[in-house]
């Protein structure tokens, strides 16, 4: 049987890159071990995302209202675990993350055994590396990370991860909202799941826009902290 | 009775109207409407009861007597929209997980219909 593979897109808005994201996944070169799957969750988006998406070749779910980024990261995992695949990456809609890494991704969760493998602009340096302010959050998120898991992480908020099946069981239905990626952490390392980090070259983003304005970035900012933290306290079942 | 009384026992009496029509037309779930109605209640014990402030002043030893109503106002408003987010949370987080079961279910119910399709 070869194994299964849920590329998870959320996608609001993306109509300027979505078809080079799902192009560059369909591309990819695989060998008879690998079955690869592109989904597609459009987060109600206002733009041709909808329309774009049902010429292309790839399971698109539709959500009927505006969930943002965590609830639809979250509907693609419930689906992975729906039709019971058994790894889900996600990806951005944006084109930020090069698919080729998918596979060393998985190879690297196989081979250390790690249950989430995070894609890190950070552990190399090299490719692009976002402004000095959202570098600034990044460390900062870092820094809270491990003061209460005693992990590193030099990427926490790269929304670059991969899931093994054991992590979409136990994370699709307690899966973060708004902006997930340092909460989902968390809450990885509550559920004793390993975390690893493998470094990749980002691109700045193709089309579309961030989720994160300068403006909302204190909001972001005050927003994960206290998210982190409570979900800290939180018990996990 | 004073005449701020009669117009404070009508103001009541018209808000508690007010809140029985809501109920009635189904625009105000029971269990939120009780809250009002024990507020009005309150008011209308007030407006009839004059030399009630005065009693309840007394006897927690506050000098003005209007800050107890001010102070108890505020309290129990802070109470009630601390209220309101945690019902305003609740419901959002069920909205998520019916756009996110109905999003799936279309899902499913797309690549059905295709098949069927192009079964025929």
């Amino acid at each position: 049987m070869p194994l299964s593979i849920a590329v998870v897109i959320p996608a609001y808005n993306e109509e300027a890159s979505i078809a080079s994201v799902i192009d560059e996944i369909q591309r990819l070169t695989l060998t008879t071990n690998y079955r690869i799957q592109a989904v597609v969750i459009n987060d109600n988006s206002t733009d041709r995302t909808a329309e774009i998406l049902a010429k292309l070749p790839c399971v698109a779910i539709h959500l009927p209202t505006n969930l943002g980024i965590g609830g639809a990261v979250q509907t693609g995992l419930m689906f992975a675990k729906k039709y019971n695949y058994d790894f889900a990456i996600q990806v951005d809609g944006d084109g930020q993350h090069p698919a080729e890494k998918i596979i060393e991704l998985i190879h690297f969760s196989q081979k250390q055994q790690y249950d989430v493998v995070i894609g890190s602009r950070y552990l190399l340096g090299k490719g692009f590396q976002s402004t000095r302010l959202r570098r600034f959050g990044i460390r900062y998120f870092s820094w809270i990370h491990k003061l209460i898991t005693g992990q590193k992480i030099t990427d926490s908020t790269s929304g670059f991860r991969l899931l093994n099946k054991k992590a979409i069981l136990a994370i699709s239905e307690i899966y973060p909202d708004e902006y997930p990626e340092p909460e989902a952490l968390i809450i990885y390392y509550k559920l004793k799941l390993r975390v690893g980090e493998l470094p990749v070259e980002m691109r700045s983003r193709q089309g579309g826009k961030s989720s994160i304005s300068t403006f909302a970035s204190v909001y972001y900012l005050l927003k994960v902290t206290l998210a982190v933290i409570f979900t800290s306290c939180r018990k996990i079942a | 009775m004073e005449k701020i009384q009669i117009i404070a026992v009508i103001v009541s009496l018209l808000f508690l109207t007010y809140i029985g029509y809501l109920i009635i037309k189904g625009k105000l779930r029971e269990e939120y409407a009780i809250i009002w109605i024990i507020c009005t209640g309150i008011l209308l014990i007030f407006s009839v009861w004059r030399k009630g402030l005065d009693f309840f002043a007394n006897l927690l030893g506050v000098v003005a007597p209007p800050n107890i109503v001010f102070t108890a106002a505020i309290f129990a408003i802070l109470i009630y929209l601390l209220h309101l987010s945690v019902v305003v949370s609740k419901l959002q987080s069920k909205t998520k997980i019916l756009a996110q079961e109905i999003a799936l279910l279309k899902q499913e119910l797309d690549t059905l219909k295709k098949d069927s399709n192009s079964k025929k």
